[in-house]
């Protein structure tokens, strides 16, 4: 700056000056443009170093200002049994052991030397084919390795993004169903801006034998395949993948990075983060960068980056806005931000009105506790069916899966005296709530249980449900014994 | 002189009524025919002549008395060019399995050198990939069940489970042709395996080689449905001859003798 001005004072020629500074702006700018274009290619590698492999949803340490490298990837190709969701199960095949696999995070410019290892227990032959790579096949005909062997290829990483890399081997549709995709973060030299929290998802469709939600064991179904007609569509392989306990999460002021990827193998993914608005979308994961985006489209074999900084506290909710898939497939995931409220950028609830047209029409209010009868039940088995389900909504949280509840917090529900004692305090105690200290096998428990909002035939499901699991009486309780209870007080 | 003669011919027919006898309780007759493979030669039918073969796959126990016969074929013994460091890798010495082993269960871990010199010293040989292949079509009532929804979703649950290696040979149901267990326990090697890649250059044919990844893999196959075939292909693809895989295991077949 100081020498621009010493320049143009010193200078009795203003054209000339303007001319002059104008050739020192252009040649700038086209050395920059040379710089860049031979960069790619020729930036020399200093050392050697092992990268770092992240299980979803975490992603390694940013490349910052790192020079290029030999990268030494080491990946091993797993095919294991893991849980769809509960009590469902899959034999996923896995980079790394993760669906999707492990996140690599590279530069422009390094040298990546990769090592494919499939676990000699594999029954198939695999590959990769890494997007990121200029060559044949990604770099799948070079990593063609059998079951107990090990394919060693190199490649220089030369354009920047958010790549997939997926399993290439025939039939190449059923090793990605299977869960055989990850993604490959290229970031620009300088690494890209810091933020504070990044995180990993990627989206998958699933086919299985049985129908959403059938337990057991469940095979891939290559005619749901070919039909594209997924049972299962989720985040990072499985349903809750990011709920509940494993929800990801922020603080009030932070921005917050997404990797996204779209394995596939068949359908596309209308990206949305229900109460946020992306400040900035990598479009395609490549170098355009839009702003204030609601929706993005993520193409199967495709990935995006999107940024947001997170205004307010609260659950916000990650899904593919093709929203069946959401609510009935699985694709849902929980950022949880914690931190102060914000009553300017949102208040919550002022006020509950009543709304009344001017001049009045027929006014049906909804009346106090009907609750829109559920059809009959046939027979025990659903009665159980559906106990269990109310039971996973509701109850699971504190008294436990196996009803085995918490140590001096939450009382158990398996072979509990206090419950098997009297139905119609059970009873009572779901409907109501219960305060203050009571005694169940022997231990003293102190503690709070909020009324529960089920209608009368849920609670009598539930109930049934868990008088009918763990070692308890087997009785089976009816809306009928509910309502009784509920009118006496 | 005489004696002699009468000798020798005593000891061929002994010989003859041994290696036949055998086959006939071990061995069965196929039938031979023509069909198109998944990979034909350009998609043309390809015709298999009769032959025997093992109703069963080579147990560990059969291949522990082979080493035991054969010590050049031993686990300390053997050559590397043959067998990589793999070669056995369950036994614990030259001619006793791990404990963990069943001596029922297919032998496993052999190269292709290896398995191609057991059928060697047995008389026989490796089949062919068209005649695996053509065996291998059966299911337990038609003699080409490649049309049947459930024959490929049996065999893609098989592909799908893991370590079946450690079952003992035969608890599959004889196929059409009396055969057992091509399907369910292990992989198999064939003297041809890395013919798919078709021209005399084989696995040099990078042009061939590319059919079995990504988009051409379909529109190369005459047979969408039957993708089980796909990853056996693709299997034997990734493989070369010393090579010796926990789930790869082998039988053999035999030509019809000369009428």
């Amino acid at each position: 700056m100081k020498t621009k001005q010493y320049f143009l004072t010193s200078c009795f020629n203003w054209r000339q000056a303007f001319i002059a500074f104008a050739f020192i702006t252009l040649t700038t700018c086209s050395n920059k443009d040379k710089k860049e274009q031979i960069e790619a290619v020729d930036i020399p590698v200093s050392h050697e170093m092992l990268a770092e492999l992240t299980a979803p949803p975490h992603v390694p340490t940013p490349v910052g200002r790192r020079k290029a490298k030999k990268l030494i990837v080491d990946m091993e190709i797993l095919e294991e049994e893991g849980e769809m969701t509960n009590g469902v199960s899959y034999v996923y095949w896995t980079f790394g052991g993760s669906v999707p696999g492990s996140f690599i995070r590279t530069r422009v410019g390094d040298e990546v030397e990769f090592h494919l290892k499939n676990h000699p227990d594999n029954k198939l032959p695999h590959n990769i084919d890494l997007h990121a790579v200029n060559g044949p096949g990604g770099g799948a005909e070079s990593s063609f390795v059998a079951p107990g062997h090990e394919k060693v290829f190199s490649f220089k990483v030369l354009n920047p993004g958010l790549f997939v890399y997926h399993c290439a081997t025939a039939p190449v549709g059923m090793h990605i169903a299977n869960g055989m995709y990850g993604l490959i973060l290229v970031e620009p030299e300088g690494g890209l801006p810091l933020v504070d929290k990044e995180y990993y998802l990627m989206q998958g469709d699933f086919y299985t034998k049985g129908a959403h939600g059938e337990r057991g064991l469940q095979a891939f179904d290559m005619q749901k395949a070919i039909d594209e007609k997924a049972d299962y569509v989720v985040f990072n392989g499985k349903v809750g993948a990011l709920t509940g306990d494993n929800a990801i999460t922020a603080n009030v002021g932070e921005t917050v990075r997404l990797f996204v990827g779209n394995g596939g193998p068949n359908l596309v993914s209308s990206f949305h983060v229900i109460g946020e608005i992306f400040d900035k979308v990598h479009v395609e994961g490549g170098d355009l960068i839009n702003t204030n985006v609601q929706t993005t489209l993520i193409p199967a074999g495709g990935a995006a980056i999107v940024e947001f900084k997170v205004e307010v506290p609260g659950t916000f909710i990650m899904v593919d806005h093709s929203i069946f898939r959401a609510f009935n497939k699985g694709a849902l995931g929980m950022l949880k931000v914690e931190g102060e409220e914000d009553k300017k950028i949102y208040s919550g609830e002022l006020r509950d009105d009543i709304y009344l047209p001017e001049g009045g029409g027929i006014q049906t209010m909804p009346e106090g506790d009907n609750v829109v009868e559920e059809a009959p039940l046939q027979s025990l088995e659903e009665q159980l069916e559906r106990g269990k389900q109310a039971y996973m909504q509701t109850c699971f949280a504190c008294h436990q899966s196996e009803g085995q509840g918490i140590p001096s917090a939450f009382p158990p529900l398996a072979n509990s005296d206090f419950l098997n004692a009297d139905v119609n305090r059970a009873i009572g105690v779901v409907l109501n709530g219960l305060t203050g200290e009571i005694t169940v096998n022997g231990e003293t428990y102190n503690s709070v249980m909020t009324r529960q909002s089920l209608s009368p035939s849920e609670i009598a499901n539930v109930l049934t449900y868990v008088y009918n699991s763990w070692g308890n009486s087997k009785k089976v309780v009816t809306t009928e014994m509910v309502e009784k209870v509920r009118n006496q007080k | 002189m005489f004696k002699k003669t009468y000798i020798l011919f005593g000891i061929a027919i002994l010989l003859q009524t041994i290696v036949f006898g055998q086959t006939s309780k071990d061995m069965l007759h196929i039938q031979g025919g023509s069909y198109i493979p998944l990979y034909g030669r350009d998609s043309v039918l390809v015709t298999v002549n009769d032959f025997f073969m093992d109703k069963l796959p080579v147990t560990n126990e059969q291949y522990v008395d082979f080493v035991k016969q054969y010590p050049k074929w031993q686990k300390s013994n053997v050559k590397r060019l043959f067998a990589d460091e793999m070669y056995l890798r369950n036994w614990k010495n030259d001619t006793i399995l791990n404990s963990t082993e069943h001596l029922k269960s297919p032998i496993t871990y052999v190269s292709w050198f290896a398995a191609s010199k057991y059928c060697e010293c047995q008389g026989k040989r490796l089949p062919t990939v068209d005649e695996w292949e053509y065996v291998a079509m059966a299911d337990e009532e038609l003699a080409d069940a490649r049309v049947k929804k459930t024959y490929n979703e049996k065999i893609l649950s098989w592909y799908e489970a893991p370590r079946t290696n450690t079952y003992e040979v035969g608890r599959n149901p004889e196929n059409f042709w009396g055969i057992k267990d091509l399907h369910g326990l292990v992989w198999e090697w064939t003297s041809d395996f890395n013919s798919i890649l078709i021209t005399g250059e084989s696995r040099k044919d990078v042009d061939k080689d590319t059919n079995l990844f990504c988009g051409s893999a379909a529109v190369g196959a005459t047979d969408l449905m039957n993708y089980a075939a796909f990853m056996r292909y693709a299997f034997r693809g990734s493989i070369t001859a010393r090579y010796n895989i926990k789930n790869l295991g082998f039988r053999c077949v035999q030509d019809m003798p000369f009428e």
